[in-house]
Order: C-alpha cells, then sequence, then structure tokens
C-alpha cells in the first residue's frame, strides 16, 4: 500500500477558468479515489459541466492543475487523456447516430487496442473487437438492438448506447455527467443496475440532480455553487447541511 | 444450447452481419460494366468518355473529404492543377512516360496536400473555407504569373506524351486514352473502396458525425483528417495529370474557382458521402452539359443554379440520397 | 511634390475609395454571417443588383444620379427579404456545405438573369456632371467622382456605427450576435430580426455597388469576380463584427491598390498570401469574436 494509496485516481489542484470576467471554475481543489463512488451536485449553472470539460481537456482551464493517477495532463489534448484511462458520457446523448449500435461501440473498443486506424483491412474484420463489442451491448441488455442505427432508438436507450461507448474504453476513470437525464423513469433502472454493476477499482464520478440516485450510488458527495467547492463529505453529512439545504431551498424558492 | 453457446453464436452473427455490410456487392461492378459497355457502343464519344472519368476521380477525391471526413472545400482544384501541372511540365520537358509521370504527380500533389493540410486543418468553418480558397487561389496566381514555366493564360505547350506501356500510341479517336483513364480510374476506386470500409474509413464517418464523440472516445482526430486529405489531394492530383495526359494541354483553369465549384456541383447530384456519387453525378451533369450548353450557356447556367437550389432544399443527398430514402419507404411497407 | 510621395498619395486616395465600396458591400455579409451563422457566398449579387438598378435607370430611363442611388438601395433591400423568406430561411443552422450550396446556387441563376436580361457587357456609368472631373484641393487635384465615394462611404459608415451603438434596433442586432438563445429568451424576435437585418445588410451592399460602380464595373459576373474579395475582408475583419471589415477593407483596399501600382507583375498573389498568414494568425479575425 503505502505509496501507492498516496495517488489518486483523478485530481485538480487550483482549477480555474474564466470567461472574461466570469469565473465559472474558481481553486476547484478536487479528490478521486481509486473505486471511488462520488457524485458532483450543485444548482444550475454551478459550473458541473464546465468542470467535467476542463477534466477531459474539452477545454483549457486559466490556471491550475489537472492529474491523472498522478501524472500531470493538464497540456494534453483531449484524446491523450482517453488513452490515459479517463472516460466520459456526455449529459445529451453525443453519439455516432448515423452508424448501428454495435458500430458506435466498436469505434471506441478500436480507437481503445489502437486498430482504429487501419487503412487497409476491412471494417468488422477484427473478430475481438466486434465480440468485444457484443459483450458489452449483452451487458448493458443492448444486444437486440445491435444492429440498429442509434437514431432509430428511443432516448433512453440511447442513453444506455452512451454508457456502452464509455465503457469501451475500459476507463479507469468515469465521469457521468447526468446519466439518467431525459430518461424516464421506468427505464432509469437499467441504468442504476449497470453502475452499481461496474468494476470495484473504477473511480467513478456522476454529475446527477436526482438525489436518491445519489444516495444510491455515492459514498461521497462534493457541492458545487457557482463555479466553487461549497463542502465535500459523505451523504449523511451533506444532507443534514445547512448551506446546502439553503442552496437547494433557495433554488426551490425561486421556481 | 448452453447460455453461453447461445452468446456465441449471436456474438459470432454480430460479426457476421457487420462484415457483410463491407463485402462486395454485386450492383457496386455496374459502372465498369457500363464504362466497357460505352467503349464499344460510343466509338465517338470517347474524348468525352475519357473526360468524365477524370471527372470522376477528382470527384471521388472530394468525396473522400467531403463526404466521408465532412470537411468543405472550394479549393480541391489546387490539388488537381498541380497534378496536371506536374503531368504537363514532365512531358513538355522530355519525360512524357505516363504510368511514371502519373504518380510523379500524385506525389507531388498529396506533399501540397500535406503541407498544406497541416497547416489550415486546426482551423474550421469560415476560416477553413477561406484558407482551401486561399491555397487554390494563390496557386492559380502563381501559375498565372510564373508564365515562362507555365505558359501563363496561353497554357501549357509542346506536351509529348509516350505510348502507355511502351506499347498503346495515343491515338486521334482516343480510343487508348479512354481504356487508360479506366484503368487508372478502377484502381483509384478500389483504393476508395478500401478504405472507406476500413476502420480508418468508419473513424472519418465519426468525425463527421461527432467530432466532440470522436475526441472523447481518444481519436486522434487532427492526424485522421490530414491523412485523408493527403490521400485525396494525392488522388486529385493523379485526376490532374490524366487530364493533361489524354489531352497534351493543360491551362489555367485546372486551377480555378470554376472547377473546384462544378466539381462539387457533380458530387452533390450524384450523392455526398455514398462513394457512388461520383459515378452517378459526374455522367449526368458532363453528359447534358454536352448536349445543352453549346445551345445557350445562358439557360444552362440558370438550370444548374436552380437545380442546384432544389437538391439543397428537397434532395439534401442527391441522386443516391433520393435512392435511399424511396428504398427505405419501401421496406416499411406492410 | 516629389514623385514618390505623390505615388503614395495617389494609392491612399485610390486605396480609400476602394475601400469604401469593399466596406459597403461587405458590412452587411459581416453581420448578417455573425448573426445567422450562414455562409452566404452570394451577398455580392445584391450589390450587383444595386448597380444594375441604378444604371438601368440613369441609362435606360433618365433618372436622376441620387434618386437611382437611393431606387437602388430601397429595391434590392425589400427585394432581399423575398429571397430570404424563400430560400435562405431554410437554411439556417444548417450545415455549412448546403449553406454554400445554395449561395452557390442563387449566384449562377442571377449571373445567368443578369446576362440574358442585360447582356454580358459591363454596363456604362456616367457620373452626374456635378461629380465629374477634378476636384482641386490646391496642393493637387483628385477624381472628383471617387473624392465623392469617399465622402460618401465615410458619412454611411458613421451613420450605420451610430445606428447601431445608439438605437434599440442596433442593440438588438448585438445582443443577437452575441448571443442568440440568450437574446431570445429575453424576447428578442430573433426571426424578424434576421429579416430585418439581411434587408439592410443587402440594401447596403445594393449601395456599394450602385456608388462603387465606377469602381468595379457592373456586368454579370460580378458577384464572381469580386467574390473572393468580399470575403476576405468579412473573414480578415471577423464575423459579425462591424469595425473590423472597417479595417479589412482599409488594409485589402490600401494593399492591393499598392500591388497594382508598384508591383503588378505579382498580381494579388501577396493580398492572397497576406490573408493566408492574417487567418492562421487570428483565426476568428482581426476583430472576431474569441
Amino acid at each position: 500500500m503505502g505509496a501507492a494509496a498516496m495517488t489518486f485516481a483523478l485530481e485538480t489542484r487550483a482549477l480555474r477558468k474564466s470567461f472574461g470576467a466570469l469565473a465559472v471554475a474558481s481553486d476547484i481543489d478536487f479528490r478521486l479515489e481509486r473505486g471511488a463512488r462520488h457524485a458532483l451536485i450543485g444548482p444550475n449553472g454551478a459550473g458541473k459541466t464546465t468542470f467535467v470539460n476542463l477534466v477531459t481537456g474539452a477545454l483549457r482551464p486559466s490556471s491550475g492543475a489537472i492529474l491523472l493517477g498522478g501524472e500531470d495532463v493538464t497540456a494534453l489534448p483531449q484524446a491523450q487523456r482517453v488513452k490515459r484511462g479517463l472516460a466520459r458520457t456526455f449529459q445529451i446523448n453525443t453519439l455516432f447516430r448515423g452508424l448501428s449500435v454495435i458500430e458506435n461501440v466498436c469505434l471506441a473498443i478500436g480507437e481503445r487496442l489502437g486498430v482504429a486506424g487501419d487503412l487497409y483491412r476491412p471494417a468488422g474484420s477484427r473478430r475481438d473487437v466486434v465480440e468485444s463489442a457484443y459483450a458489452m451491448l449483452e451487458r448493458l441488455g443492448l444486444a437486440d438492438d445491435a444492429p440498429r442505427r442509434v437514431r432509430e432508438l428511443p432516448y433512453g436507450r440511447q442513453r444506455l448506447v452512451e454508457l456502452a461507448v464509455a465503457l469501451g474504453l475500459d476507463p479507469k476513470v468515469l465521469l457521468l455527467d447526468e446519466p439518467a437525464a431525459g430518461v424516464p423513469s421506468s427505464e432509469t433502472g437499467t441504468i442504476i443496475e449497470v453502475i452499481e454493476k461496474l468494476p470495484a477499482d473504477l473511480a467513478l464520478l456522476i454529475i446527477e440532480h436526482d438525489m436518491d440516485l445519489i444516495f444510491r450510488l455515492a459514498r461521497r458527495i462534493t457541492v458545487l455553487v457557482q463555479g466553487a467547492v461549497l463542502i465535500e463529505g459523505s451523504p449523511q453529512e451533506i444532507s443534514r447541511d445547512p448551506r446546502v439545504r439553503e442552496v437547494y431551498l433557495g433554488e426551490q424558492a425561486h421556481t | 444450447m448452453t447460455s453461453e453457446a447461445v452468446a456465441q453464436s449471436r456474438g459470432a452473427a454480430a460479426v457476421e452481419a457487420l462484415s457483410r455490410r463491407h463485402r462486395l456487392r454485386l450492383i457496386e461492378l455496374l459502372p465498369w460494366l457500363a464504362a466497357a459497355a460505352a467503349f464499344f457502343l460510343f466509338p465517338d464519344y470517347l474524348p468525352l468518355g475519357a473526360q468524365i472519368l477524370v471527372n470522376i476521380l477528382f470527384a471521388l477525391s472530394l468525396d473522400l473529404i467531403l463526404g466521408y471526413a465532412g470537411i468543405v472545400t472550394l479549393g480541391h482544384a489546387a490539388f488537381f492543377g498541380v497534378g496536371a501541372y506536374t503531368a504537363g511540365l514532365l512531358a513538355a520537358h522530355g519525360w512524357g512516360e505516363p504510368i511514371s509521370g502519373l504518380v510523379v504527380a500524385g506525389l507531388v500533389a498529396s506533399i501540397v496536400g500535406l503541407a498544406s493540410g497541416a497547416i489550415i486543418l486546426r482551423t474550421s468553418g469560415l476560416t477553413l473555407l477561406m484558407l482551401t480558397l486561399m491555397i487554390a487561389v494563390m496557386l492559380q496566381e502563381a501559375a498565372n504569373k510564373a508564365g515562362s514555366v507555365t505558359g501563363g493564360a496561353d497554357g501549357l505547350q509542346g506536351m509529348k506524351v509516350w505510348p502507355v506501356l511502351g506499347l498503346f500510341h495515343f491515338d486521334l479517336f482516343g480510343r487508348t486514352a479512354y481504356l487508360y483513364c479506366v484503368a487508372v480510374v478502377f484502381l483509384g476506386w478500389l483504393a476508395a473502396r478500401r478504405l472507406v470500409h476500413s476502420p480508418f474509413g468508419r473513424t472519418l464517418t465519426g468525425i463527421r458525425e461527432s467530432e466532440a464523440r470522436m475526441h472523447a472516445i481518444g481519436s486522434p482526430v487532427f492526424r485522421r483528417r490530414l491523412t485523408i486529405y493527403t490521400i485525396a489531394a494525392g488522388m486529385a492530383g493523379i485526376a490532374g495529370a490524366l487530364l493533361a495526359q489524354t489531352t497534351q494541354f493543360v491551362g489555367l483553369e485546372v486551377l480555378s474557382f470554376e472547377r473546384s465549384g462544378t466539381i462539387l456541383i457533380m458530387l452533390i447530384i450524384g450523392g455526398v458521402g455514398r462513394l457512388y456519387g461520383a459515378f452517378l453525378g459526374v455522367p449526368l451533369f458532363m453528359i447534358a452539359q454536352d448536349r445543352f450548353a453549346q445551345i445557350d450557356p445562358v439557360y444552362w447556367d440558370f438550370w444548374i443554379g436552380l437545380l442546384l437550389l432544389l437538391v439543397v432544399i428537397f434532395a439534401r443527398g442527391g441522386i443516391l440520397g433520393l435512392y435511399e430514402a424511396l428504398t427505405r419507404r419501401w421496406a416499411r411497407r406492410p | 511634390m516629389g514623385a514618390a510621395s505623390s505615388a503614395f498619395i495617389s494609392i491612399a486616395f485610390h486605396g480609400l475609395a476602394y475601400a469604401m465600396v469593399l466596406y459597403l458591400v461587405s458590412v452587411g455579409l459581416s453581420v448578417t454571417m455573425g448573426l445567422m451563422g450562414f455562409v452566404n457566398l452570394a451577398h455580392g449579387v445584391f450589390a450587383a443588383a444595386g448597380g444594375y438598378v441604378m444604371t438601368r435607370l440613369m441609362n435606360g430611363y433618365g433618372v436622376p444620379f441620387p434618386l437611382a442611388v437611393i431606387a437602388a438601395f430601397v429595391v434590392v433591400g425589400a427585394g432581399s427579404v423575398i429571397v430570404e423568406r424563400l430560400l435562405y430561411r431554410r437554411l439556417y443552422g444548417g450545415d455549412e456545405l448546403s449553406q454554400v450550396l445554395l449561395s452557390i446556387g442563387i449566384i449562377f441563376m442571377s449571373v445567368a438573369t443578369a446576362k440574358y436580361l442585360w447582356g454580358p457587357l459591363a454596363q456604362p456609368m456616367q457620373p452626374p456632371p456635378y461629380l465629374s472631373g477634378q476636384l482641386d484641393l490646391g496642393f493637387r487635384s483628385f477624381p472628383a467622382y471617387r473624392s465623392f465615394l469617399i465622402v460618401c462611404g465615410a458619412v454611411l459608415v458613421a451613420l450605420l456605427w451610430l445606428g447601431l451603438e445608439r438605437t434599440r434596433f442596433g442593440a438588438r442586432i448585438r445582443a443577437a450576435v452575441d448571443n442568440g438563445r440568450m437574446a431570445q429568451s429575453i424576447g428578442i424576435n430573433t426571426s424578424a430580426l434576421f429579416t430585418a437585418t439581411f434587408a439592410l445588410g443587402s440594401g447596403l451592399a445594393a449601395l456599394g455597388g450602385a456608388l462603387g460602380a465606377e469602381i468595379l464595373a457592373i456586368d454579370p459576373g460580378y458577384p464572381l469576380e469580386h467574390l473572393i474579395y468580399f470575403l476576405i475582408v468579412v473573414a480578415v475583419g471577423g464575423l459579425g463584427s462591424i469595425r473590423g471589415p472597417f479595417f479589412a477593407a482599409l488594409l485589402l483596399g490600401v494593399a492591393d491598390t499598392g500591388f497594382k501600382y508598384l508591383l503588378p507583375e505579382f498580381g494579388a498573389f501577396f493580398i492572397y498570401a497576406l490573408t493566408l498568414a492574417l487567418l492562421l494568425w487570428r483565426p476568428r479575425g482581426l476583430f472576431g469574436r474569441a
């Protein structure tokens, strides 16, 4: 143990991002341990998705550092961070809508295995890629939809495909941006089951609004308000904290 | 059957289904049957036929970057022109061997593609569009002003192209030229088809469908785009060289905005991103142009403009897109 | 007057006149592209249309110059509304390729129509006698019409800038360019705003085409011939910006005039190279939004 325990799966130090005078991320110190089940909550516009974009590299920070498995990745582009084990899902389905479900997952697996750039062999001839993809779809209950085009699926099923694509990257750190958003409540059960069955050593960060989901899945919660960390703690601590209540009650008072 | 065996067989079925998508279908050989038939049925139109084949190769190269990688360019003629002038200059200065001329032209064009792509493919939207235009127009100006080398506005004179493989002279009826073009375009088609149905080709489709997702699965997007841009540039260069060699002349218009625009229109009419749009759009356009544009060029421009408007508004996928939509509706009948 | 400084003044003068025309035509394109995000390569069609309206009224019907110019502005501005509603509107938010193709189609149709109606040659443009000849400023005399063009252009630019800063219409445009969705959420009717802005932009282009007919001749191929320069002004200036294209037009007008005068054997090559360099340095344009 010893030294290994000191390295976090994901860490940010004094992460800042401003657009002119508008600060969307202020001095965020964040740590995600290996095997973590961590939730990021906060009112709308708190900067949760911005945080994910900064961590994945879709957005460049104004200052601060991002470390993946102890390695400083702040200067690395998105794709490089993915190669080091970081994967994400998007708040709104961001899939290859014209391609079939299985092709979507194949693309991810192909990139992971480093064979996606093959100019010569016919696509789909690599059995290992296709079989892995198919196995992934079976795990998520999507096997029957494998040959169908993504745009033909209902939104809830597409959300599962979004998850499958991220999992196809076999990540060490997984960032889920509102995985249940837009999914009818009858179908959220599958998503929750899948998340619960994720490998124990995978570090998981979920952005969510659904408190039931959070209490079921998360062991630690960070509350983000206006781009800054308000408080971090266990679900019990968070639910009892008066400041958190004020933030959410205040929000409810406005709606 | 055990559940594991069922899963295995379903997995194998999935592999089979995916492979089948990329296997050659009989209908894909239709263009080549047509090309062969044309040789025997229309012996007086072989020069036009050669021109059509040249433009099919050119349009195919454009389809690779436009239809598959989603890069909108108004300056693709830059590579066509570079290839044409390379082959032309070789033939005009003593090396008239056609096949090596083609290869050199393709190489030079791909180098230009690699260099320009490395610089401009980091941008997007209007900026990228402008930069593609700038490159083409700069090359055209350079060719215009370097008249001592290129012949300037009068065009490159004095090309002497040797017989193909030392055996087949370029005859007055255009028979050799036609068959030469068929052979080269056939090889180009094979290469394009291989590319499009490869894992690389699928990533291009991915980049076109959702660039954000591609980045998020660790795909080196810039490198992939640059690769296809370079390959397409080389192919366009070969098409240009074919034109130069079969007409034994190179004029400034090979680098022009008109040429970039016209090839775009031909491809759109056929259908972008479906590999065979070039094979449909180019012959239709050029044969129609051969018939009608001579009668009254003004009418021709007007109706082509109108056709373009209608295609963009109602049938963005061109002829192939319409065909796909019809077959889908047919399949859904109860 | 030394030969060098005389040449310098000539270049500056003619470059400025040219820049005014370029700006008047291109500013509408910059705003509509920044506002609607529409790649409109056919913008030159409205400039040419303005030129045709003015020259046909003057040459064919003896309409006096000021009236003909105003007519150009009104007729083309109004006509552009029809084109916008009928065609452009369908592709807002659409993919870039479709927009490019639509504009190419419009260019083809208008080039053919102009050739059919008025023949392939350039329309003769005679400035009225009170604007012809030379303007004597003591140390030097300048062509009167071009001097008028510069003054007129400056006035129009000032009106435009004032209009955008001071009026509510201008404020709405600025808001919508900065953030369309937010503008919509505070009740700005973006649809009507687009049409009005499009009409204004096309009208300005028509003014530029009409007033500038002496520099950029009115012939059927006008929209294609000058397309690249209009695009350069907008791309280098920055989409959605009003000031940016002004400086880009100045740069382009003076540089082009200068090169033609001093280094004619290189043609526009350096202009294109300069544009390439500028766009690589500042992809969003000199004054574009980041």
